[in-house]
């Protein structure tokens, strides 16, 4: 099962918890790995993505160290075993 | 003894002050930091007062939260306060406005960055897009001006749950006669300075609307580039700028009781987007404006160069009423005698987004 590894801004909306296992039979597109954190923790999953379900502007999204939007964005695929972790991007002053 | 809370929203967080004289005040630390706070509302329709705020983060996105301790707690609920429903194709960048309905207890309205109206009957928990208003066939064409385009104004009737007036920039006045089943473009004589056709039926760039507290059917508009008051429920807008050193700014805000009488803070057009006279003044006015007059004391008048937003500036409900504005450099002031004399509440915070206040205790 994928681990979504949070950065401490968002522990607060996971219990405290530095990762997140979401439950995955095989591979899956990281919308679905998405979607899954959305059902377990909405309050945490849509700091990550908006209503219309896109990844937010300044938050980078890495599948075992690959930058999730150059191998496909939401549908890129997803191992069974793959750290996803999630970073806030260079914005605010 | 009046305590008021002065709720005061940054570019990076809030800061609650507290003060029982309104001439010293005790300011919190920074919440919600790294969110920029374009919106804050003290609804005091309840024997408890309830205190919302809108905070977006740059990175994790917008959030409206409201607290029932006056800022010792925070609720965020677990769905989305405000978020556009499924068969849109929209999402909420910020919250610029929070409401309270003065004549439905339950009821919050919001309005939005895109523009867009919500609607909420469990007392800003939930929010329902007011879909006649995003379906509106203006909508197409409303515009974003520097700051975004959002409604940023509501103006629910102090008597009537059916008329309700929103603003926007770029867009202008609506207004609905029938509980938000309809809208009407509500611009008559309001300029627009950055097209050619100078008064079309919107598109205007309106910076801020405030309503008369004796005659709901007055109200104050600051425009980009003009002053105006309708007494007709924003049918037909006039100009008051005649006295005023310039007819650009971002405020507007009427006194709570005595009617007539509002404040602004003007700042020079063009390429200089300044005080006039470098002179930081409130102006006001007690005849509709008819004429106008600065309000200088305990303000720095010289090489003054900081301005006043939309929402950053305010009025208590005490009597006599307290006035309230912060800065784009973070200063911020008050006064407990109506605007004859200011002192400093704060300086050296963020950029001062909104201000608000109320008796609470």
């Amino acid at each position: 099962m994928p681990t979504i590894v949070l950065p401490a801004a968002l522990r607060q909306y996971s219990g405290g918890l530095g990762s997140v296992d979401v439950e995955a039979d095989g591979e899956l597109e990281l919308g679905a790995i998405l979607d899954g954190l959305d059902a377990a923790c909405p309050a945490l999953a849509r700091r990550v993505r908006d209503e219309q379900g896109q990844l937010r502007r300044y938050v980078n999204v890495y599948i075992d160290g690959e930058d999730a939007r150059r191998i496909g964005g939401l549908s890129a695929p997803v191992p069974a075993r793959a750290e996803v972790l999630v970073l806030p991007s260079v914005a605010g002053g | 003894m009046t305590d008021v809370l002065l709720a005061i929203g940054t570019s990076k967080g809030l800061f609650l002050a507290r003060s029982t004289t309104r001439r010293s005040w005790e300011l919190s630390d920074l919440t919600f930091p790294m969110n920029a706070v374009y919106a804050v509302a003290i609804d005091t329709r309840a024997a408890a007062p309830r205190v919302y705020v809108s905070a977006t983060s740059e990175h994790w996105g917008p959030s409206v939260f409201h607290s029932d301790d006056l800022g010792a707690s925070w609720v965020e609920p677990d769905e989305a306060a405000i978020a556009f429903p499924a068969g849109t194709d929209a999402s909420v960048e910020r919250v610029w406005q929070i409401a309270p309905s003065p004549t439905e207890p339950d009821v919050v309205w919001a309005g939005s960055q895109p523009s867009a109206l919500w609607r909420s009957e469990d007392r800003g928990a939930h929010f329902s897009l007011v879909r006649s208003l995003w379906d509106h066939p203006h909508r197409p064409d409303w515009a974003a001006g520097f700051g975004g385009q959002a409604i940023h104004t509501v103006l629910p009737h102090p008597d009537d749950p059916r008329r309700i007036l929103v603003a926007m920039s770029t867009g202008g006045v609506y207004r609905s006669d029938d509980a938000g089943a309809s809208w009407s473009a509500s611009n008559s004589g309001v300029q627009v300075v950055f097209a050619p056709d100078r008064f079309p039926e919107f598109g205007q760039c309106v910076h801020k609307v405030a309503r008369d507290p004796g005659d709901p059917n007055r109200l104050f508009l600051q425009n980009h580039n003009g002053v105006y008051r309708s007494d007709d429920d924003g049918r037909q807008w006039t100009s008051i700028a005649d006295t005023l050193p310039t007819d650009f700014g971002f405020a507007m805000v009427t006194h709570p009781r005595r009617p007539d009488t509002a404040y602004n803070f003007p700042i020079i057009d063009g390429g200089d987007r300044v005080p006039p006279d470098h002179a930081c003044r409130v102006f006001r006015t007690e005849d509709a404006g008819a004429t106008w007059a600065p309000l200088t004391e305990g303000l720095p008048q010289q090489d003054y160069y900081d301005i006043v937003l939309r929402d950053a500036m305010c009025a208590d409900d005490a009597d006599p009423a307290g006035l309230y504005f912060g800065t784009r450099n973070g200063q911020v002031f008050a006064s407990a005698d109506e605007g004859e004399s200011w002192a400093e509440v704060a300086t050296h915070l963020p950029g001062v987004l909104c201000v608000r206040a109320a008796v609470v205790g």
